[in-house]
């Protein structure tokens, strides 16, 4: 194998496995200590600038870094990184003094945002403090979005919405609440600089089978009840409820349902219960407000008597994977099922519509009728026009929706500044040692090896009489100390210098997870072999060094590094060193026009 | 030294032995011997070896005298017997706990100081007394715990990290333990596991007194240019005279080997150790051949390794006193004290 280049930014960036999977790549690690040194405010801040939403996130997010970490490939299961968030904006103090300030001298440019959600919402935090004039158009009366109104408020007060959607606006932000954008076309003739769609995925899909326009009455789509339920305008639900559907947002309905008088709510899904779309901890918390939910079971029909709905018949099916692996549901010959209920919640997936947005203003649609957009600028065919959020590329969640956001604010930023919006500055990476004394680190390199702590939550009881009742409440401050030292602080990157190698093995005999090997050379395949534990994940690197004496190399299998400094403890040359890495994400207008590389 | 703990968690694809133990529960304390020992790649080899041999940690007891060898018990086996004994006594020690148990597998680790020095006639006599153990000297030449002044296997004319020229001649442990009569006599190199981990199992499962020279740089006092027992000097003089596979199972050999580049030797124990000749003309059985080899290499300056002499049908100390199978820690009182007229019946037989 080559040499491992070091110095290029995204290698050590993929070492630290839950900032490379955030999508607003968040230095997760960075933010875990200073919660663990009780610097919640500081920690805070670290969020804000990635992620923008750290208290709605901390609650929320769909945490694809808690799969990506690596403790859960040491051990059961991975730092609770998103609970953990939301320790910061709990325990933080007043941050207000520390956001950036409206900008004093405006640039004249003008930028409309459709939409009040979370990808509009980082585009103007991102562009109105470099003097543009962001207005922000959405139909309800505050911002937030889908924050707002899908996610309820036992998972997600509106304390939190407000604050955190009130940094945002206090930038200078104009915000036209109740102000829906029924034409791009008239938008466009206002003649701003540049506009942002973040729109979102706005309608339900429908469940068109027999019954459903005779017994309209008792069948709700689930983001529209959800919303309404928000907005205080359905206060009430039947006594027995089936929420059709498999994903959060069914279970979001049935856990509301719940609490507005639905003793008997059932959640049926069509896959099996491994395979539903839901998060696992969202169908854990279901399963704990004593929800069943039925797997295998199609929808056939709704059961209805003089226009008055009394149940949903079922056809039982299993799952059948033809060669190519493809799953198929087919019907097991069982008789169909009819369960009785008051009320059915359907909530089996969301739709992007974009009926505002004439088909003649320079915006190109796919055939699934979905604009055309460019995933790195979120540019779309009309050069003025931008896409993000679930707008962009269907639903997804709000961390990539903010994602976005970061992108197309750099974008636009490029494209208002007159330079090439397709070429993309490069992160800024920090790489600095750690090394206090001899044995004697800036980070705490004692591994604890506590086990995952749990959130505590409400009680039951409590928690289900009232609809705005949150029901986690969130770590206490010892819990999230003990938690934060559960990360590995994979940002703290073993770095080696092969010159000052003697060869002496000590390494490599004190390394815990036998991640290090000094052998001869070979291709990837064959090396993966001949490390000295074996090395399965070949989506994990490996740190290849060459320059020895002896002509072998040194292999570091990146894997399950615990990043416990111990192989730098017993160099006695100094040949291994522990040095953290930061990135610096590129955002608008935080750099200068066009940066090099910065080497490591 | 370090000052966390090693930390528990394990490379959850670890192979685990026939025991279904993984290397990492043969280790014991975390070292406190200064960074980069060639002590420590001693301690993992052993660490090795016994976990190659599925060896339960409880049959195993480690014994040494003083010096920075004679820590490392410490960091290996951690559920093993130990015994810290006074400086060069380690084999006497030995000796006797192993007369009274001899189910035992028995590990001696010492030093260049404690066996070349103040325990050089111990030594000596454990060796002539064919104990059935594994003595391994940790050999670096110097006095590491009193900063570095030359031991008595330093070579004479190599140099102290100050400059300073030893002018007395070295004591050659290899030379003596095959004088001595030592049925299993190795050198290796702290900076080679593949060939020191082997050369530890094969003596582990070798009947009789198996003796391991094993050089090992000490990092602070005696790895600079001038010095004969460091990192560079030794890889630059190795002259290994074979590779040797240790093949413990009832299964065939099973490694192909170019006829005549192997010579297999069948242990007591039904141990079979294929030794992949480097030098076509050595012969691991010879004796004598070994001893002139020795010297010869060492007039060069070579440092000769590998498996140097086996003898594959030793006998041990238990063995020329003909004692009992049963180890005599288990023995009842009515068999260590059969009674006055077994003793009558003695006395009369001496008549």
């Amino acid at each position: 194998m080559k040499p491992t280049d070091i110095s290029a930014p995204d290698y050590f960036h993929k070492v630290v496995d839950c900032q490379w999977a955030c999508p607003a790549h968040t230095p997760v690690p960075e933010y875990i200590r200073l919660i663990a040194e009780g610097r919640y405010s500081d920690a805070y801040m670290i969020n804000w600038k990635s992620n923008v939403f750290p208290g709605i996130l901390g609650r929320t997010c769909d945490r694809p870094c808690e799969p990506a970490c690596r403790r859960g490939r040491v051990e059961e299961n991975p730092v609770a990184i998103c609970r953990l968030k939301r320790v910061a904006a709990d325990f933080k103090d007043d941050v207000k003094h520390r956001m950036p300030k409206p900008s004093s001298a405006k640039n004249g440019k003008r930028i409309a945002l459709v939409g009040g959600g979370p990808a509009s919402l980082t585009v103007a935090r991102d562009l109105a403090p470099l003097g543009y004039h962001c207005t922000v158009f959405d139909s309800d009366p505050k911002a937030g979005g889908m924050m707002r109104s899908q996610i309820p408020k036992f998972r997600l007060p509106d304390t939190v919405i407000d604050e955190e959607t009130g940094y945002i606006l206090d930038l200078g932000v104009e915000f036209k609440g109740g102000h829906r954008v029924d034409s791009l076309k008239k938008l466009l003739n206002e003649n701003y600089d540049a506009i942002f769609v973040g729109s979102g995925a706005p309608r339900g899909r429908e469940l068109d089978i027999p019954g459903r326009k005779e017994a309209a009455a008792n069948i709700r789509i689930g983001i529209e009840w959800l919303a309404s339920v928000s907005f205080g305008h359905v206060e009430k639900i039947g006594r027995r409820v089936i929420v059709l559907g498999g994903g959060n947002t069914a279970m979001d309905c049935c856990r509301t349902a719940r609490r507005l008088g639905g003793e008997d709510v059932k959640v049926i899904v069509r896959s099996g219960f491994e395979e539903m779309k839901a998060s696992p901890w969202e169908k854990e918390d279901a399963l704990h407000e004593d929800i069943p939910i039925l797997n295998y079971m199609v929808p056939v029909a709704f059961k209805h008597v003089s226009g008055k709905l009394i149940g949903v018949t079922f056809q039982k099916v299993k799952a059948e994977y033809d060669a190519k692996g493809r799953r198929n549901l087919v019907p097991t010959g069982e008789p169909n099922q009819t369960i009785p209920c008051d009320d059915v919640l359907v909530a089996v997936g969301q739709e992007n519509a974009f009926p505002w947005i004439e088909r003649d203003c320079g915006i190109e649609f796919d055939k699934w009728n979905m604009p055309q957009v460019d995933p790195i600028t979120f540019v779309s065919t009309n050069s003025k026009v931008f896409f993000g959020g679930d707008a962009a590329f269907g639903p997804k969640n709000i961390i990539w929706a903010v994602a976005h956001g970061h992108d197309a604010a750099l974008s636009i930023h490029k494209m208002l500044s007159g330079e090439d919006i397709n070429e993309r500055p490069l992160p800024e990476v920090n790489v600095f040692s750690q090394k206090m004394g001899i044995h004697e680190w800036s980070y705490d390199n004692d591994i604890s090896g506590d086990k995952r702590f749990k959130v505590p939550h409400r009680d039951k009881v409590i928690a289900l009489k009232d609809i705005k009742a949150e029901v986690e409440l969130g770590y206490d401050v010892k819990l999230a100390l003990g938690e934060a030292q559960r990360c590995l602080n994979c940002d703290v990157q073993t770095i080696f210098s092969a010159p000052a190698c003697i060869e002496c093995d000590a390494c490599v005999d004190i390394c815990p997870m036998d991640c290090i090997t000094f052998t001869e050379n070979g291709e990837e395949d064959d090396l993966r072999q001949r490390l000295k534990a074996p090395s399965p994940h070949h989506d994990q690197a490996l740190y290849v060094a060459e320059g020895l004496k002896t002509g072998r190399v040194m292999v570091k299998d990146e894997d399950v590094c615990l990043h416990c400094g111990l192989c730098a403890e017993r160099c006695p040359t100094g040949a291994w060193d522990m040095q953290k890495y930061l990135i610096d994400m590129t955002y608008a207008g935080s750099t200068c026009q066009s940066k090099a590389r910065s080497a490591a | 030294m370090t000052y966390i703990a090693k930390p528990k968690f394990q490379h959850p694809g670890l192979p685990k032995n026939e025991l279904g133990y993984t290397h990492r529960d043969y280790e014991g304390k975390v070292s406190t011997l200064c960074a980069g020992c060639g002590h420590d790649s001693i301690t993992a080899s052993i660490i090795e070896a016994c976990y190659e041999l599925s060896i339960e940690p409880h049959r195993v007891a480690k014994i040494s005298g003083i010096g920075c060898s004679s820590k490392t018990p410490d960091y290996f086996l951690g559920n093993s017997h130990g015994f810290n004994s006074v400086h060069g006594r380690m084999p006497s020690v030995l000796t006797g706990a192993n007369l009274a148990n001899r189910d035992l597998i028995y590990l001696g680790v010492s030093g260049d100081g404690d066996s070349a020095s103040i325990g050089f006639g111990q030594f000596a006599h454990s060796i002539r007394r064919a104990v059935n153990m594994t003595y391994i000297v940790e050999n670096n030449g110097v006095y590491g715990l009193t900063k570095g002044q030359f031991s008595a296997t330093a070579d004479r004319g190599s140099k102290s990290k100050k400059g300073v020229m030893n002018t007395d001649n070295a004591i050659d442990l290899v030379a003596i333990a095959l004088q001595l009569g030592a049925s299993f006599v190795a050198r290796s190199f702290s900076g080679d596991k593949s060939q020191l981990v082997p050369l530890i199992a094969a003596a582990i499962r070798h009947k009789g007194a198996a003796f391991i020279d094993v050089i090992s740089p000490c990092i602070a006092f005696n790895n600079h240019a001038g010095s004969t027992k460091s990192f560079d000097y030794v890889r630059e003089h190795n002259d290994a005279v074979n590779r040797l596979d240790v093949l413990t199972g009832r299964d065939p050999i099973s490694v192909e080997y170019a006829p005549g580049t192997v010579q297999v030797v069948e242990q007591h124990d039904g141990t079979r150790l294929a030794l992949r000749k480097i030098d076509a003309d050595y012969d691991a059985n010879d004796r004598l051949a070994a001893m002139t080899f020795l010297q010869k290499h060492a007039a060069k300056g070579q440092v000769v390794t590998g498996l140097l002499y086996v003898d594959p049908d030793a006998e041990d100390l238990h063995t020329h006193l003909d004692t009992v199978e049963t180890p005599l820690n288990t023995l009842e009182a009515k068999d260590l004290c059969p009674g006055s007229a077994a003793l009558e019946k003695i006395n009369a037989s001496l008549r």
